[in-house]
């Protein structure tokens, strides 16, 4: 971390004092962005990898029903707000980002082109752009304190449990000091340009500007150094943060919106009628295929319901992705709250793991791949998942619209169909409803005996 | 039931059988049509009440299906019911992990539903609702299915319900205990608090109602098992919620929120203060059926 700024430093000094022509910083800088974003479709072909291993789950229509979620749960941040206060800060940080995105376009297109501020001649535009980025940029600061402040010192109770390893609040730490630094050094790299244009500028920065008299140094070559190392380390972190993320829980700064773009849009009681099944039941309740042997050349599925990382659909893996392990959803878990083992937050941050641990293996050997362990099982216990109640308060919470309740069921579905092992109280439940058409041993005959006596004052 | 007050007053056999016929005089039996029945007639209703298993066989429910169908009576709505022709929807099969059940006890239902060619489902139950409606049109069932609380909110908004307030609910307070399945799960939150509206009590909400509504455990084939191991029972925990609303009334909308939270106010031993009643109870008392 401290790596980062210091190597910067180091970068512009050698530019500055050697005199070194500009070329060479443009190379140096394409020769950066070259590397980052050759790692970063390392990242990323790694993950599709991972995705086409995963199942299908169900077709992208609606489009316009996805847009207009989008806008309210990601732009309009309607589900973080359901905690007004952390919300509207969060809510900051991400319309934050969204402007700022264009100042970082901005710089990169500079670095490659050895312009300076390139958009600077669009007018309005590029006035709303850098005032509203430069104001964000100070409260995503005063967001950032209050979350390092929150995690660190205050004991927030979602942001612990067995799932929350120190390596999550590490992460956590990380990720929010480099954004912090990333607006430090925007603000920096504003400040910089501000003094050394005393007599015109483009663009609004009503932060900076009060700022200017107070950070930037006054002779000019301090004043360059300053504007060079600040401008370095900005648009180096944006690399760095870049790659970062995808093995971090602040992958949903990528990831969140997809994910509530492709949003299961059923109600969220609904679950899926799996189609294997469905196929086999209607075979048997067909007098003419019922006793037939069973049709050769249809391949039944590999297994019913989800047992490991290649068992879940898409939807499920780019879920885990998501999480942003803020807790919201175990924090309302009825099960959780009342002291059982499940944690919605902690199925998907089961899966993630396991994807990682055994994709690879996957990819490399095929599906036939095993390394003796599964994700039920060695990372999810039967006790978890017979905890819910599908009650959905999960779902109705998580920020990033993650569907807990599905996948949790799939797991029962691979119990109970698989290996029979529904707890006995369930298997009682079921032999009533195949005996007598009801959950509990009363016969079918007595269906009525409800309406037998009833009087009514007319 | 009627005749109770009756054996205590330890009048003379004469006397008795006075008050009784005027009491005949004033009731009448109910006649619950079952579908076979209608068909026969070469009739159709305008809508099929599917009781579901606890409906039907549940005590303490069975006083709530008995109470919708008085409604229905009393209106004079043209219904039936499946009677011995019904089965359990295989909701908690398919939440326990038994797909293979649930289709199953789905297809079966479908074949008698699409055989008495079913358009309009009213059920009192959230659980068969969701799956029904929700669940069943993949499988060839489709039926315009509405639960008891909007049902009795569009009679009441139609007129057909009018208020009576002899079941004098003024001045009490009611507390609404959101189903999973009705609020998060399909999104009525309104209706069930527009019938205790009507009713001109004072509706007090919880700390945790709408779609932030705490479960009361019973959801996902739960009502069915032990609890896993913890340090609470979750009707517990919502129990005491509502009983911080110093509510005379908890009303409910499902069967299983219904076994929950009366096991609650029993634990809390606090019987005697605060009842659990079913939206359609509360409309019955009040029309004095
Ligand atoms: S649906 Fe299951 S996991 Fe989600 S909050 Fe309810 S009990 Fe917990
Ligand atoms: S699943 Fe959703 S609510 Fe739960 S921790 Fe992840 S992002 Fe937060």
């Amino acid at each position: 971390m401290i790596f980062i700024p210091f190597s910067t430093v180091v970068i512009t000094l050698t530019f500055t004092r050697l005199n070194v022509n500009m070329a060479v910083k443009q190379v140096s800088f394409i020769v950066i962005i070259l590397i980052a974003s050759g790692i970063f479709t390392f990242t990323i072909s790694r993950l599709v990898g991972f995705f086409k291993l995963t199942k299908p789950a169900y077709r992208i229509t609606d489009i316009s029903r996805r847009i207009k979620i989008l806008l309210s749960v990601a732009f309009g941040q309607t589900k973080i707000l359901r905690r007004p206060v952390v919300g509207i800060m969060h809510a900051l940080v991400y319309w934050g980002f969204m402007v700022i995105t264009v100042g970082t376009v901005e710089m990169i297109i500079d670095g490659v082109l050895d312009t300076e501020r390139v958009l600077s001649d669009t007018g309005f535009f590029y006035t709303l752009i850098t005032a509203s980025g430069d104001i964000l940029a100070v409260m995503i600061i005063g967001s950032c304190l209050v979350f390092l402040f929150r995690r660190h010192f205050i004991k927030v109770k979602r942001f612990n449990g067995i799932e929350m390893t120190k390596g999550s609040t590490i992460d956590a730490t990380i990720a929010l000091l480099m954004i912090l630094l990333l607006m430090v050094s925007l603000i920096g790299t504003n400040v910089g340009y501000l003094a050394q244009n005393p007599n015109g500028y483009a663009g609004m920065f009503p932060m900076s500007t009060l700022l200017v008299a107070f950070v930037a140094p006054k002779d000019l070559d301090s004043l360059y150094l300053f504007t060079e190392v600040n401008w370095w380390a900005h648009v180096m972190l944006v690399f760095i943060f870049a790659n970062a993320l995808p093995y971090s829980k602040h992958f949903h700064v990528f990831m969140s919106m997809p994910n509530v773009f492709l949003t299961r849009l059923e109600p969220l009681t609904k679950l899926s009628n799996m189609t294997s099944v469905t196929n086999e039941v209607k075979a048997m309740m067909n007098p003419e295929t019922a006793f037939a042997p069973q049709t050769e050349g249809i391949p039944g599925p590999s297994r019913f319901g989800v047992k490991d990382a290649e068992d879940v659909t898409w939807k499920n893996y780019l879920d885990s992705l998501t999480c942003t392990e803020c807790g919201r959803c175990t924090s309302v878990c009825p099960a959780n709250i009342t002291g059982k083992k499940l944690s919605p937050r902690k199925i998907f941050v089961d899966l993630r793991k396991r994807m990682s641990e055994k994709g690879p293996g996957l990819i490399k050997e095929g599906i036939g791949f095993s390394d003796s362990k599964s994700l039920l099982g060695d990372y999810i216990s039967a006790e978890e998942l017979w905890a819910c109640t599908t009650c959905n308060a999960c779902a109705m919470e998580c920020p990033v619209n993650i569907d807990h309740p599905s996948l949790i069921i799939d797991m029962r579905r691979y119990l109970v169909l698989e290996e029979s092992a529904a707890p006995a109280d369930l298997n009682n439940m079921f032999a009533n409803i195949e005996n007598n058409g009801a959950p509990w041993p009363f016969p079918q005959s007595a269906r009525l005996d409800w309406a037998q006596s009833i009087e009514m004052k007319s | 039931m009627a005749f109770s007050p009756i054996c205590k007053t330890g009048l003379g056999t004469k006397h008795r059988n006075e008050i009784m016929n005027e009491k005949l005089s004033n009731t009448r039996k109910v006649e619950v049509p079952t579908m076979a029945q209608m068909v026969a007639k070469g009739e159709q209703p305008e809508v099929l009440f599917w009781v579901g298993c606890a409906g039907a066989f549940d005590d303490r429910y069975k006083a709530v299906t008995q109470a919708f169908v008085k409604i229905l009576t009393h209106i004079g709505i043209k219904y039936a019911v499946l009677g011995h022709e019904e089965s359990c929807t295989g909701d908690p099969a398919k939440r326990a992990g038994n797909e293979f059940l649930f289709q199953m006890q789905a297809m079966t239902n479908i074949e008698v539903l699409n055989g008495y060619n079913i358009k309009k489902i009213v059920t009192a139950c959230p659980h068969c609702f969701n799956t029904l409606k929700n669940e069943y049109p993949e499988l060839g069932g489709n039926y315009e299915v509405i639960h008891h609380s909007t049902f009795l909110q569009q009679l009441i908004n139609d007129g057909r319900i009018k208020f009576s307030g002899k079941g004098d609910f003024k001045g009490k307070k009611i507390t609404y205990h959101d189903s999973c399945y009705l609020g998060r799960g399909n999104n009525i939150y309104e209706a069930p608090r527009q019938v205790l509206e009507f009713l001109d009590a004072e509706l007090v909400e919880m700390k945790r109602c709408k779609s932030r509504g705490l479960c009361c455990g019973a959801g996902g084939a739960q009502m069915f098992k032990e609890a896993e191991p913890g340090n609470k029972e979750v009707n517990i925990e919502r129990i005491e919620e509502a009983l911080e609303t110093n509510s005379n009334v908890i009303a409910s909308a499902c069967p299983f929120c219904m076994t929950m939270l009366s096991d609650g106010v029993k634990a809390k031993e606090k019987e005697d203060v605060v009842k659990v009643k079913d939206l359609a109870e509360l409309i019955a008392e009040d029309q004095g059926l």
